[in-house]
């Protein structure tokens, strides 16, 4: 075996395992960092295909952002993994024929002579030294260029409207406005008294320290 | 390198050279950080007139080592209702990302481990993750205080994330490339034919202050440091963590302080190029001692920073992440964008 093909099954072994403790773990915490480790897994499948500007977005997006605010919620969601798990068995059969459509679905268009996996084949063979995210932009911006911009505006739209729906005053909200504090002058906060030095009385003596105080 | 390969064949040779390669990179890193510690005591102690740590050996020079036995020393204390693997591996969590990032930085154009052709976004990517050993610790030991530290923390992190990634879009945009060596060697041309004046920090000043800035923020250093916040949540995530553990996180913190320093250095300050002029002769000519130099200039900084600055409020550090960096880099980067058309172009 040559050393890819070792890397390659050792990195499939730990995504199958990832993953499949990603649907088992116990405690969500525990499956959504299974799910991390799947990610990083599978990037370093798509380095093996020589996809590096593939295989660090999906580190540096998936991993370092969608993955971080994921478990930021399910850190703090108090759930309780009993009652979650209470209806396993009744809802079982609904999700088994599921996935069970779903992996004949999958034998059937991998394994159809129209699909044709045998005669698919790597693209063009480029250079050793070429640039790989050069070529990606080159195609993004040139061949590709209007499902580009129609998956920005998607994007762009789902991230207005998932401001949009989250974004309302509240009646609580201790919101400061900084220019504003900024524009704070002393005399503002603060008055400076002018006060009389007393010569304490030897009976009221410790009346008068703890006004001044 | 022929002589291992000679000795034990061409593969397991390359492989040997390549780990003598790690070592040579990783143990001054080590070194560096123990003595950054050192650094960070006794200049913060002058600038509040104090002389800093000062008994063990000559003028305190061996106090890292001090700390680092009694570090060794100490019992790792695994809390009680902890998650007790993920507690384990919190800390490696966050220090391989600041030691992996280092295969790709370069020292000088040929001094390299690896030199990819999208070094830049390996690095973007691979510090991505350090944010996974702050929110597993503080998630792991199974306490308020902890895991409070680690919400902010994380918050803050992933918040800068972004903005430094726009400085570091302008960075590419002119370079042309994601390739750290290219991205200094096209510093060296320029305005004056490549002298200080042609490196980036001065055409994309506002990218290089927010990076700089947002860089102090992902290490939650001062005046960013609400994470630890020592007056509030008693040292924030890493608070159940003691012995080796709590030092592989103080380790990271500074591998990590060191990275953003390099990386600024490289990014906005030339590298390892000369200040002068090539005519000079020795001090002229581009060297690592250049890097060096610049890496301790950022280092200080951070240093400084903590001595001079009252910490930030919360509400404050995320107004100036989100509604004061991004904006200026984003439009900061649009300007470049037009300046590389226009016929002002300094980078053709």
């Amino acid at each position: 075996m040559s050393f890819q093909a070792v890397v390659f099954y050792v990195l499939s072994l730990i995504l199958i395992v990832a993953a499949f403790r990603v649907v088992t773990a116990k405690n969500p915490v525990h499956a959504a960092l299974y799910l991390v480790l799947a990610f990083f897994t599978a990037s370093g499948h798509w380095l093996l295909l020589q996809a590096e500007f593939l295989a660090i977005a999906l580190v540096l997006v998936y991993v370092g952002a969608v993955m971080v605010l994921f478990l930021f919620v399910v850190m703090m969601l108090d759930i309780n993994i009993e009652k979650l798990r209470e209806g396993f068995w009744q809802h079982f059969p609904l999700a088994g024929t599921v996935a069970l459509v779903m992996v004949a679905e999958m034998v059937l268009i991998l394994s159809s002579p129209e699909a044709n996996l045998a005669g698919f084949q790597a693209g063009p063979a480029v250079a050793a030294d070429a640039s790989n995210v050069r070529e990606l932009g080159r195609q993004l911006y040139t061949v590709y260029l209007l499902p580009f911009e129609a998956a920005a505006v998607v994007l762009l739209v789902a991230m207005v409207a998932a401001i949009g729906i989250t974004m309302r005053k509240r009646a609580d909200s201790k919101y400061i406005n900084p220019a504003e504090q900024v524009r704070v002058r002393r005399n503002d906060r603060v008055r400076m008294v002018q006060v009389q030095a007393v010569k304490p009385e030897a009976d009221s003596a410790s009346d008068i320290n703890e006004q001044q105080a | 390198m022929e002589l291992l390969q000679n000795l034990l064949g061409t593969e397991a040779g390359l492989a040997v050279w390549t780990l003598l390669k790690i070592l040579a990179i990783v143990a001054p890193l080590m070194i560096g950080v123990a003595y950054l510690t050192l650094a960070e005591r006794k200049v913060i102690g002058y600038m509040q007139i104090r002389i800093g740590p000062n008994r063990v050996g000559p003028k305190g020079l061996l106090q890292p080592l001090a700390d680092g036995v009694k570090l060794l020393m100490k019992e790792i204390i695994l809390p009680t209702k902890s998650s007790k693997g993920l507690f384990l591996v919190a800390p490696v969590l966050s220090i391989m990302p600041a030691l992996a990032a280092w295969a790709v930085i370069p020292f000088t154009d040929t001094m390299v481990l690896a030199n990819i052709d999208a070094s830049l976004l390996f690095i973007m990517a691979i510090t991505s993750m350090g944010v996974y050993g702050v929110i597993v610790a503080g998630w792991a030991g199974n306490s308020k205080y902890s895991f409070l530290g680690a919400l902010r923390s994380s918050a803050q992190i992933v918040s800068y994330e972004i903005s430094m990634g726009f400085a570091l879009v302008g960075v590419l945009m002119v370079s042309g490339s994601l390739n750290l060596v290219e991205i200094v060697n096209q510093q060296g041309h320029g305005i004056g034919g490549g002298s200080v004046l042609s490196w980036n920090w001065l055409p994309l000043f506002p990218l290089f202050l927010v990076y700089l800035i947002s860089g102090v923020a992902e290490t939650n250093r001062a005046p960013f440091d609400v994470a630890e916040g020592e007056s509030e949540i008693v040292a924030g995530f890493h608070v159940e963590y003691s012995g080796m553990a709590f030092a592989v996180f103080f380790l990271a913190e500074y591998a990590n302080m060191i990275l953003v320093s390099a990386l600024t250095a490289i990014m906005f300050m030339g590298g390892w190029l000369s200040p002068f002029p090539a005519s000079w002769g020795a001090l002229g000519a581009s060297g690592v001692i250049w890097l060096l130099a610049k890496i301790s200039l950022v280092l200080f900084l951070f240093l400084w920073f903590r001595a001079t600055f009252p910490r930030y409020r919360y509400d404050q550090i995320m107004r100036l992440g989100w509604k004061i960096f991004i904006p200026v880099s984003l439009v900061w980067v649009l300007v470049v964008g037009a300046w590389m058309m226009s016929p002002l172009s300094l980078w053709n």
